[in-house]
């Protein structure tokens, strides 16, 4: 078979990919956003027309507008900043404090290290539902009830271990070669932690940032318990609020759902380039 | 001897932040709830505060329920995880090609898993909705279905429909690790390989793949410790049923705690989730170590 | 060693002080001197309940004015929130007064998470409140809280449809509601007349309740032992199951719920449904509900000697046990369902007291048909088994009768199998 034939039959089999992934990723997307706009009687009948001939914005205009603060609208938008400072700071948080246990975990030799590591990871295992009650009663003695900052720290808990795991896997892959030139240099420890070794691991760090951002940002079962008012409650809280002791609201959660899933993707979006630039540039072997 | 104690000095003071954070949240109440295993923690009973010894281990490793609840756990862990990694996998590859419109779907790839899951649940239960959901106004548009299925209303089905709903939340996690390896990956053996008329499945499997087995083991483990953990999407899709069709034990577990008011059972059920998930992953590791050996 | 040994066994012992004794910790503000100077209640509602939260802000308004030193903080959260934010805070006081699911009393009344009230009860007029919202928070022969949100099911019919099919009346038993049901759909009217929320969840032991009660069958006995297999309740699966069966109930009803039935009633796919209160108003509002001329509500079927039996879904007021201020509680609680405010509030939800159901006040404002039908069907409430296992048992009996439905298992049999769990749980 000549080149350009076998180039046009990878081209097919590529573009049949495209299309079926596309349109696999796409199609419940474009329905959530058609459930958005759609009328509540449209969403429930029978033939169901799947282009609406009516839509209406007006859960949109409800979300902008509304300033009742007893509305389950108005409480989203005061949730979804929450959502958003809460997952900024715990990623950062995870990503500097984690980044150096990873380092830790990864590269140095030190007693219990095993151990230590073991432990950490259990704790990741044990299905958070359980530990709730003596949680809760914990926090409340502390007064972390219904606060941010008790959450970000219930959020570390989880999310950390699950960082340090992943990042120390990718950071095991790495080369040694640089750091042992930096030592031979004269860098200090840190100093070849800092300016050595992290610029390489970035694009490794940035795709475990960007896990870390989307658990603290789907997270729900601890932030329905831990709070209760605008204080502190998330995004994923608000939206279960849209739903009544016996109805669900299609409608309003579609639309909180386009509304919730642009941050992550832009901000992934945003970062992309950087998981793509790939991590050839620090020189990875197996 | 200096060196190794200064090392161990600087490993201490790096890793200890994020131990310190972990453990003061987390040990506590992880100790409370092993006590709770040990301890007749059920709010409604006579004998509060009784030890029980081994009690409530062996009657939750003795129960039917139990694992009835470990076998559909099983069924979604593996079906949904596999699903995951394959998909994933086989979406990596094909984004780390180069293509006209390869940028715009790796875009897009990222959507499903930014849809916080209380919404991806209630999304894909509208979408199977026996009544008026578009899965079936579509599946009968093309005549594949004679009529209305109730996908929800029947245990199998349900199932299979969360694993749906699931997997496609997350399969663009494993597309984004695995991308983050591939693009790592050495193309110069790659190219040779092909120069000397290696074919594609060929230069995947004895080249691509071995290189991708410690992504794969990561990917598989943190999905596995998930799926066991799993909670949200069963709580807002089908609650456990029909007839317990998608009764899983980490559901059982928030039954026993929220509704039984059985902190004890609860207590006992994490564990051994804990300790099934443990005895999976050790499994994991070692079949890929011996997968690695045969190949050496 | 023995040292470490020792200071972990105190720790430990510490830890568990903390976890089992529900800890005295974690204040709720407001002073707890004796002279009650300025206290600060803390109260639990939920959203969407009956009472719209501006309602219930205007509530507490009037009682912080007509209470100078007391003052309450409220806190909304979604149906779901309810029980977990209760499990959690009921012992350390977090909230004083919360508002519970009927279903929930007799368990919290027995993990000791709420006061007994039943002193305090005897200083209302309970002869003026149904006997059935008033026995909701019943455990043990005591009461743990006052009735407030009133609910119950009734039977929804189309009114076109069962012209159409030629019957004049609404049925008055399940006999004649299947007979009705067969005929709408035999003149193909519609193709499963009956919409139910049979999925696995607590609506499908509401309406359980309701056809065994109107068989005249009941979960436990007058000692609330249970009586689960009894011939009646055997009864009233088996014909559930038939109506499935043989078409007349839609089968989609097994993964429905009460929206899913509204759904089906106001999109016209069904002349019979069982629902709450709150359908009336959906349906008859033109922007959801394309039957809303058609809408007729009547008191639920019976059979044999019982007229009527429906389920009680009410939502009652309870002080927690970790409460520091349980007086000044009782008298919000009071406040909250006395007759003035309930009155005042009545489009939004019915009254707990008989002598406001011929109040011209109230039947203008709630609706008449609402409220001639409310005032019958009031006097056949049925309480869901009031025991304080009831919510595992609830579990396991929604698995059962799904199984059942879903024509796994013989109903005879599943509910051996349930009155064995039952007793096994009543005893352990």
């Amino acid at each position: 078979m000549n080149l350009s034939k076998r180039k046009l039959r990878l081209r097919i089999v590529q573009y049949v990919c495209f299309a079926v992934v596309a349109v696999g990723i796409l199609a419940p997307v474009v329905w959530m956003i058609l459930t958005s706009v759609m009328y509540p009687k449209d969403l429930t009948s029978l033939p169901l027309k799947l282009i609406p001939t009516q839509v209406t914005f007006s859960r949109y205009a409800e979300l902008f507008n509304d300033t009742n603060i007893d509305d389950a609208v108005y409480v989203f938008k005061g949730a979804l900043l929450n959502s958003v400072v809460i997952a900024t700071f715990v990623t950062l948080l995870s990503l500097v404090v984690g980044s150096l246990a990873a380092y830790g975990f990864a590269r140095l030799k030190f007693h219990f290290k095993n151990g230590l590591m073991m432990l950490t990871l259990f704790t990741y295992m044990i299905p958070p539902v359980a530990m709730v009650i003596p949680m809760y009663l914990i926090f409340s003695q502390f007064g972390l009830l219904d606060k941010k900052s008790g959450l970000i720290v219930l959020y570390l808990s989880f999310i950390l271990p699950f960082i340090i795991w992943v990042m120390q896997g990718f950071f095991g892959s790495i080369s040694k070669s640089f750091e042992e030139a930096a030592e031979i240099d004269g860098a200090s420890r840190l100093q070849t932690l800092i300016y050595i070794f992290m610029p390489i691991a970035r694009p490794g760090a940035i795709a475990t940032g960007i896990l870390a951002f989307l658990m603290s940002w789907d997270e729900f079962f601890y932030s329905l318990v831990f709070t209760s008012s605008l204080n502190a409650k998330t995004m994923p809280v608000a939206i279960a609020e849209f739903n009544g002791k016996f109805t669900i609201d299609y409608g309003m959660i579609s639309v909180a759902g386009v509304i919730a899933s642009l941050i992550p993707v832009l901000i992934t979006l945003f970062f992309q380039k950087y998981i793509v630039m790939g991590m050839t540039s620090g020189g990875v072997k197996e | 001897m200096k060196k190794r104690k200064s090392e161990e000095r600087f490993a201490y003071s790096v890793v200890s932040p994020a131990l310190i954070i972990v453990f003061f949240v987390v040990i506590a109440p992880m100790v409370i709830t092993l006590m709770y295993t040990f301890v007749n923690m059920d709010s409604t009973s006579t004998r509060t505060g009784q030890f029980m010894g081994l009690h409530y281990y062996i009657s939750a490793l003795s129960s039917a329920q139990f694992w009835a609840d470990f076998g559909r756990t099983m069924y979604y862990t593996v079906l949904s995880t596999a699903a995951e990694t394959i998909v994933g996998l086989l979406i990596a590859l094909l984004l780390d090609q180069d293509f006209k419109g390869v940028k715009f779907l790796r875009a897009i790839t990222i959507i499903p898993w930014a849809i916080p899951t209380v919404v991806n649940g209630s999304l894909w239960k509208l979408i199977f909705n026996g009544q008026y959901g578009v899965l079936n106004a579509i599946l009968l548009r093309l005549h594949l279905i004679s009529s209305y299925q109730s996908w929800l209303g029947d245990p199998g089905s349900a199932m299979n429909a969360i694993v749906i709903a699931d997997a496609w939340k997350m399969t663009p996690l494993a597309v984004i690790f695995f991308l983050a390896a591939l693009q790592g990956f050495n193309r110069a053996t790659y190219e040779a390989a092909m120069v000397d008329g290696a074919g594609v499945f060929r230069r995947f499997w004895v080249l691509t793949l071995p290189y991708l087995k410690p992504t794969i083991l990561i990917v598989v483990v943190m999905r596995t410790v998930e799926k066991f953990k799993a909670f949200d999407l069963f709580y807002i899709m089908t609650r456990g049923g029909p007839a317990d069709g998608t009764k899983t034990l980490m559901y059982d577990a928030y039954l026993k705690a929220f509704t039984n008011l059985n902190y004890s059972q609860a207590a006992t059920y994490a564990y051994l989730i804990a300790i099934i998930v443990v005895m999976l992953t050790v499994a994991y590791m070692k079949i890929m170590r011996k997968g690695s050996d045969e190949l050496e | 060693m023995k040292s470490l040994k020792s200071i972990v066994s105190i720790g430990l012992s510490a830890l568990m002080a903390v976890g089992m004794a529900g800890c005295s910790g974690g204040t709720n503000g407001g002073g707890d001197t004796s002279a009650k100077k300025g206290v600060t209640l803390k109260a639990l509602f939920m959203k969407q309940a009956g009472y719209s939260e501006t309602d219930i802000n205007a509530m507490t308004k009037d009682f912080e004015a007509a209470n100078p030193n007391i003052k309450v903080d409220l806190t909304f959260v979604a149906y779901e929130e309810l029980e977990p934010k209760i499990l959690t805070a009921a012992k350390t006081g977090g909230y004083d007064v919360v508002l519970g699911d009927c279903i929930w009393p007799s368990q919290f009344a027995k993990s000791g998470m709420v006061l007994d009230v039943t002193d305090r009860v005897k200083n209302l007029n309970v002869s003026d409140i149904y006997q059935g919202a008033l026995d909701s928070t019943k455990y043990n022969g005591k009461y743990y809280g006052v009735p407030w949100l009133n609910d119950v099911k009734y039977l929804y019919c189309n009114k076109s449809m069962l012209s159409k099919a030629g019957i004049s009346a609404p049925p008055a038993t399940w006999d004649e509601l299947i007979a009705d049901a067969k005929a709408i759909k035999d003149k193909g009217i519609v193709q499963y007349p009956i919409a139910a929320s049979w999925s696995q969840a607590e609506a499908l032991i509401c309406d359980y309740t309701v056809v065994a009660g109107g068989f005249g069958g009941a979960f436990v006995d007058a000692n609330n032992n249970p009586t689960l297999n009894s011939d009646a309740n055997k009864k009233a699966l088996s014909f559930m199951y038939d109506s499935l069966k043989s078409g007349l109930t839609n089968p989609k009803s097994l993964e429905m719920i009460e929206d899913d039935v509204l759904g089906t009633f106001t999109s016209g796919n069904a002349a019979f449904a069982l629902n709450w209160t709150y359908m009336y108003n959906e349906s008859k509002d033109a922007s959801k509900s394309k039957v809303v001329n058609d809408v007729e509500i009547e008191p639920v079927p019976g059979e044999g000697s019982v007229k009527s039996a429906t389920v009680n879904g009410g939502m009652p007021l309870m002080i927690t046990a970790g409460s520091k201020n349980p007086d000044e509680a009782w008298s919000y609680m009071v406040y909250l369902s006395s007759k003035d405010v309930q009155k005042k509030y009545c489009k939004d939800a019915l009254p707990i007291w008989k002598s406001l159901y011929s109040d011209s006040g109230v039947i203008s404002t709630g609706g008449a048909d609402l409220v001639k039908v409310s005032n019958t069907q009031y006097q056949y409430i049925v309480n869901r088994p009031q025991v304080s296992y009831y919510s595992e048992l609830s579990n396991n009996m929604q698995s059962k009768l799904q199984s059942v439905l879903l024509g796994k298992e013989d109903a005879g049999k599943a509910l051996d199998e349930l009155q064995s769990k039952a007793e096994s749980l009543q005893n352990g």
